[in-house]
Order: C-alpha cells, then structure tokens, then sequence
C-alpha cells in the first residue's frame, strides 16, 4: 500500500531525513519511534504532503507521489495530529470541522455522514455543535479523528495521537483506532516516542535516530528483546525498567 | 420544532439544527456583551447618534440651512436650543443633519478600509514569498508618509468635498489593518488545524477565505471600532482645513472650523460640535472595548 | 514534619457557584520523596502551589492546617512567604524554555538565584553556579553557564533549571512535571538526578506526575488523585499491592512491552469515588 525509499528531507543546509526506506502492506500498521529530533515526525509530513522539499520515491497504492497532492490523494491519505488542542479551528464547531472535507471534495449526504461519523467515534450528538474549547482533549482527538474519516480515507497517518491524552484516554482512543483499523481495512503508519504504545498498535516497526532508520524489526521480536541496534535496545531497556510498576 | 425564539430552545446545551446552533450562539455572545455595562452604555449611544442622523428631519426644530442674520451667535434658548452660529442657523439642528455627513464619511470609510486590510494581510501573510514582499513594501511606502499630509495632499489634486475627503482618509488608514492581518494570518498559517485543513484538499483561496479570514475578523472588527473615534477626528480636521465637506454642510468640524473665531466671547458656538465629536468618539471607544473582551477567544 | 497539609479545599468560582478543584485533601511529608498521581484536572499541581501560595487570585482556599515547617500559609503575610518561596522551597516546571529568562545566560541566573541568598560576590557567585551545574552533572559546566537558554537542549534546560532551585540550599523541591516534556531517555537522567541531589542534601521532594509507574521508581511514597481528592497513598514498592479500582485502572490502562494485551481495558469511572 505504502512504499517509501531513500527518502531525504532538508530543513536548510540540515538534513533531516537522511534516505529512509520502508513499506507498509494495505490494512497493516507500521510503526515509527524515536527521540525528538530523530526525524520521525518529518517522514509523516512528507508522506502526507505538508513539506514538499524532499527528496527520494514515495508511492502509495502502486502511484508514484509528486511534491503537490492532487485532490484525490487527500481523498485516499490523511493524518491525525500529536496536539488535540492545536489541530482543531478554535472559531468551528465539530459540526463545521465534519462537513468541511464533504464540502471540499463535494460529498453529499452531510448530514446523515455528520452523524455516522459522531456515532463512530462514540462521541454523542450533542457534541456536533460544541466548539473545540467546550470538549475534552480525549473528546476533541476523537473529532479529529472523525474528520480524518469523513473523506473515507485508505490510509491514517498518526502523529502521537496518543501523547497529549491521559492515560486512561489514551487506552480509549487506542483502542478506538484498532477497531476502526478492523472495521474499515484502514492502513496506518504512527509515530510515537512511546515504544509501549507502537508496540501495542503495529506489529512491525522501524526505530529513527539522526534521521536514519537504524532498526525494523517485529513488535514481537522487540518485546522479547531481539534487537540488533545499540539505540533500540537502550529505549527497549527505559522503556521496560520505567514502565513496569 | 416550533421555531420560537424562546430563551429555552437558544440555550439550550443540545441544538438539533444548524440554525439553532447558530442563534444560540449569538444569544450568548449578545448576553455576555449585555453583561459588560460600560460596552452597553457605548452601544447606545451609538444607535442614539445613527437613530439621531436618520430621523434628522424630524427631529430638527429648523432648517440647517435657514439663516436668521438679527439672531447671530445667539446663546442657548427656548427657540434654540443649542444656540445659533455666525449666520444664525440653528445648531441643534445642524449638529443633527450634521452626524449624517460625518457618521456616514466614518462607516463609508470603514466599509472601504477593513475588507482591502484584511484581504491584503491575509494574502501576504499566508502566501508568503513574492505575493508578501510586494504587498508589505506597498502598505509600508503608505505607512511612511504622515497621514495628514498625504490625505491633505490627494483631497486637493481631486477637489475638497465629501467623496475625497473619504477617499483621502481611506487611502491613508487602510495599512495598519494590512499589517495587523499579516501577523495574524503569520500565527496562523503554521498551526495545525490549518495543516489539518489543507489535508482535506481545500484550495489555497478556500483555506484563506473560509478558515484564516474569520480568525483575523475578531481583532479586526475591534481595532475599527477603536479606530473609529480617530476616523472621526480625522475627517474633522480635514473639514477644519477645509479640504472636507464644504462649509453651507453642516459636518462637525468644519462646524468648529468657522466657529473658532468667536472661541472667546461665544465659547458655546464651537463648543457644541466639539461635545458631539467628543461624544461619538467616546462611544465608539467604548464599544470597541467590549467588543474586545465578547470576541477575544482567550476570554472564554 | 516539614509540610502539614490537613483538610485542604480549593475552589473557583464558576457561573454555576463555586466549584472545588481540592476537596479535603491532607498529607505530610518529611524529608521524603512524595509523589502526587493523577490525570489532568485531578488537583494535583493545585495542591502542591497551594503549599507556595501561588495559586491564581480568583482561588479560595481553606484548610484546618496547611503548613511549613510550622509556618502557616494561609496567615502568613507576603514578606514571609517570599522568604519561604525560593530560599527553603524551590519550584521546577515542566518546560525549561518558559521559565529561564531567555536574555540571561544560564550561568548569569543561577547566580543571580545564588547571590539573592548568599550575599557574594559576583566572582564568587559565577563560581557557585558553575559548582551547582557541576552538580547536576553536566559535563561542561563552564560552557553552559555562559549559553543562553535556546542555546540549551530541554534535557540541558532542566539541569539549569534544577541549579537555580538548588542554589539557596532549600529544604524542600517541589517538581511539577518536570520531565513530561522531555525524551524518555534525558527523562530517566533527570528524575534520578534529581532523587540523589535530594536524599544527599536531606531534602523534601514533592513530584507531581501523571506517570504513575515512573513516580513510583523515585519517590518514597505515592498519594492518587483522582477529582480533586486522594483516593489512595502508599509505599512505592506496594503499587501491585494497590487497592483502589482507580488506581487499578491506571496502570492496566497502560501499554507495556512485557505484558501485551490485545486490548487495553477501559476504566468505568465509579461515581462512587467522588464521594
């Protein structure tokens, strides 16, 4: 579904991304951890278009992606953001924030879709009319998250969906993603610096220090410590010593 | 749904429509403004003035224009209630049929300025590059001459009158709004509910239109009615100078204009528009206030 | 005991009446490590600021005992908590980037934070400070004394920052989230920095969390907020052991990597626990 190689991103003179390589099967998760700086962020805005100055092959369902997205391509791919307070227009309400991918690509049916949507989300319709400010950051990734489908989307891109929502929120919102994932044969790439939460939602992985992805490997091989890389075994190491109770 | 605009179905905390969504809305912004007293007090006074201007005929007691040259200068009377100027026109009235030409040079000016700010600001500061580089030098060479100067100077190579003088003032007060939406629209571009935006394929234009534009709105509508008061004090002066309305109108300022020689001995004569000017002033003020604390999301 | 919390309540006024953010929250705490858990909007940081008196100005609190080090907080008059603030409690934050002057070097902070207390010179000052980020571990402890803040990684921020609080030589810390914006790597650094600076000097230290399992691995003991009460307190060690459904469900709600789980159990919020 999703095929990336020798991807390279430059902010300036810095190299960002430094020829990153992976692909992802349709309906399959792949996930993407690392430090802040280590470029994992910037592959998603890559691949999502946001950042048009790069370099190397992307394609997503056998078609090659150019720096400008068509249309179409924003039918097929979108992207939940890290900051549920920040990726959300402060002056529209959810209702306006659901209808505005249907009125972009000229879907009908709005308000049948709007409340679908809603109900797929679990969040209650009294919420179509609330703005932003008056809903939970769980509630507002849940928006998000809506809006992301609205446009029936193949593929979600999701930038640590999770990090800013406490943690039984997070649980929810987890667990909301796997079954959407189940419902809807969605394809996911997700990065986080939570190996944990990667672990739980992808089965492969790719770990990215220094712009370079320096490991993949399976969840599975991660959890029970076959790991080839010096960086990955350190975060598997923090991340079992501190997380474990 | 029985479509009555009670106060039950405005707020209540589960609109089923768009529409009710969108009323209860502004009902709450309505009682949050009412709760500001000195912005209610400043909304009055501005619909009594725009009340004042539009039913001017009747409520004038003279004709602005009739000159009754044995009462010259008179004082406050009976008859006249505010006094008669230097040709023995009533000023109460003229003050009336005055607010006409000078609340309407104001609004024609706002109606002029604020969308040309907004839509170069927006598009400077979203995108960027060229588009921002030219426009900003443009807003900037306007910035750069003195306000008066520049208006005094385009009001006479036209000729002094009204639609100069409007023109004039427009001219000259639109940059500030430019560079206010520029900076706005800079906070704005890089956030990600605007990423999240141009995901949906939504067009450049769109995106400025419908998403960056109305955030811009809020601050804008407050600096206009914040602006107004001096708007009205610009268009005084340049009637003061002559290069406004021409004297048989009765505009404010140049009501002072060709009062100001009897400022000693008949102080009432040039004091009386310059109360009016005061007063407008102080309520657009007032307005712009509270308009400032309903709109400022950070408020709320 | 240098801080009694006893019976504390803080409430806002809302449209709706007041509305109690801390309802009757008391605790103690020696020269300990106490961790306060709890999710956003638990009262936690209130709690903790109400012990500074930096709560903001619409907040009332009440409490039949609310103490440091037998001063009373809530009669004590400005000048003596400004003695108390800084000098013998010091406050960390969570974003070094917002609370360093970003126009000061780092070094230029500390000992202006050091010289406040200590009266030096200013040689003698710049020394102490290099001596205190020495302290934290820092390897270069010259060079960034002389960087500005943006010049600083957030890891590096935060060392600065634990300087500057450690400077007067308080007896208490207490810490806000001060590593939930850093990497999981520079965050385990920080917090064991932090928990040997603090049993070395002897010192208080309050750690404010919504990390529960983190917590427990520094601190002594854990109090669990949960609306604006303590549900639960007990040794770090017990944390299995914990018996509250609350905090039950903060840690199975957790993705781990040794226990995987197919899907994560959600808590059903027991009104029960409000009462």
């Amino acid at each position: 579904m999703i095929a990336v190689q020798d991807l390279r991103v430059k902010f300036g003179t810095v190299e960002a991304v430094r020829g990153v390589t992976f692909a992802v099967d349709e309906g399959h998760s792949f996930g993407i951890v690392g430090e802040s700086g280590s470029g994992k962020s910037t592959v998603l805005r890559a691949l999502a278009g946001l950042n048009d100055d790069w370099t190397g092959r992307m394609t997503i369902a056998g078609k090659a992606l150019a720096p400008k997205r068509g249309r179409d391509f924003f039918r097929r791919v979108q992207m939940v953001f890290q900051d549920p307070y920040g990726s959300l227009h402060p002056r529209q309400t959810v209702d306006r924030a659901l209808s505005e991918p249907l009125l972009v690509h000229g879907i009908g049916d709005v308000d049948r879709r709007i409340r679908q949507a809603l109900s797929e989300v679990a969040l209650p319709l009294s919420a179509r009319f609330r703005f932003p400010h008056q809903l939970s950051g769980g509630q507002r990734q849940r928006v998000a998250i809506a809006r992301a489908l609205m446009s029936e989307p193949e593929v979600l891109l999701l930038d640590e969906p999770t990090s800013a929502l406490d943690v039984s929120v997070q649980a929810e919102v987890l667990n909301l993603l796997a079954d959407l994932q189940e419902r809807r044969k969605l394809t996911y790439v997700m990065v986080s610096h939570n190996l944990a939460v990667i672990a739980h939602l992808c089965p492969q992985l790719g770990v990215m220090q220094g712009g370079e992805m320096v490991e993949m490997l399976s969840a599975e091989d991660l959890r029970d410590g076959r790991v080839k890389h010096k960086h990955t075994a350190d975060l598997r190491r923090l991340s079992t010593e501190l997380e474990e109770a | 749904m029985s479509g009555v605009l009670n106060r039950a179905w405005l707020l209540s905390d589960a609109p089923s429509s768009r529409s009710q969504a969108a009323w209860g809305r502004r009902f709450r912004l309505w009682q949050d403004f009412k709760s500001n007293k000195i912005a209610m007090a400043g909304l009055i006074i501005v619909v009594v003035l725009v009340m004042a201007a539009i039913f001017a005929p009747l409520l004038a007691t003279f004709d602005p224009s009739t000159q009754e040259l044995t009462n010259r200068l008179g004082k406050p009377s009976a008859a006249h209630w505010l006094g008669t100027d230097e040709l023995g026109r009533d000023v109460y009235s003229r003050l009336l049929f005055g607010a006409r030409v000078t609340l309407g040079m104001v609004i024609s000016v706002v109606l002029m300025v604020a969308p040309i700010g907004l839509a170069i600001g927006c598009i400077a500061g979203y995108y960027g590059g060229l588009a921002d580089t030219i426009l900003m030098r443009v807003t900037d060479v306007f910035l750069a001459f003195p306000r008066l100067i520049l208006a005094l100077a385009f009001v006479a190579a036209i000729h002094p009158g009204v639609t100069s003088a409007v023109i004039a003032i427009a001219l000259t007060t639109w940059p500030p709004y430019a560079r206010l939406a520029r900076a706005e629209t800079l906070t704005i571009r890089n956030t990600d509910f605007i990423a999240a935006t141009r995901l949906t394929g939504a067009s450049s234009a769109r995106i400025v239109l419908r998403h960056v534009m109305p955030l811009c709105l809020g601050s804008l509508i407050v600096r206009v009615t914040l602006d107004m008061s001096s708007i009205i004090l610009f268009a005084a002066s340049l009637g003061f100078l002559g290069m406004g309305a021409q004297p048989p109108s009765p505009e404010w300022g140049t009501m002072i204009a060709t009062a100001r020689r009897f400022f000693l001995d008949q102080w009432w004569v040039p004091l009386m528009p310059g109360i009016a000017i005061f007063v407008a002033s102080l309520a657009f003020n007032l307005l712009g206030d509270g308009l400032r604390d309903v709109l400022d999301p950070k408020q709320r | 005991m240098m801080v009694r919390i006893e019976n504390l309540t803080i409430s806002f006024p809302s449209p709706q009446g007041m509305s109690q953010a801390v309802r009757s929250v008391s605790m103690n705490l020696g020269a300990e490590k106490l961790g306060i858990v709890g999710e956003s909007g638990s009262g936690k940081s209130l709690t903790a600021r109400a012990l500074l008196r930096l709560l903001p100005p619409a907040a009332v609190v009440t409490a039949d005992r609310l103490e440091f080090d037998g001063i009373d907080i809530l009669k004590a008059s400005e000048r003596d908590m400004r003695a108390i603030r800084g000098k013998r409690a010091g406050l960390i934050l969570q974003d070094p980037k917002y609370s360093l002057n970003p126009i000061m070097t780092a070094g230029a902070q500390i000992a202006e934070a050091w010289r406040q207390q200590k009266k030096g010179t200013a040689r003698e000052a710049r020394e102490a400070a290099i001596e205190l980020l020495a302290q934290t571990q820092i390897r270069d402890p010259r060079r960034v004394a002389d960087s500005y803040p943006h010049e600083l990684s957030g890891g590096m921020g935060q060392r600065v920052m634990i300087a500057m609080m450690l400077a007067p030589d308080p007896e208490l810390l207490i810490a806000d989230e001060p590593t939930s914006a850093l990497d999981a790597s520079v965050q385990a650094e920080i917090l064991r920095l932090m928990e040997d600076l603090v049993s070395r000097r002897g010192m208080g230290l309050i750690l404010i969390s919504h990390d529960l399992p983190l917590v427990s691995h520094f601190c002594d003991r854990v109090a669990v907020m949960y609306a604006g009460r303590v549900v639960e307190e007990l040794a770090a060690g017990d944390l299995v052991r914990a018996k509250h459904a609350y905090t039950r469900g903060l840690l199975d709600c957790l993705p781990t990597l040794s226990h995987p789980k197919g899907r994560l159990p959600v808590m059903s919020r027991d009104p029960a626990w409000l009462t």
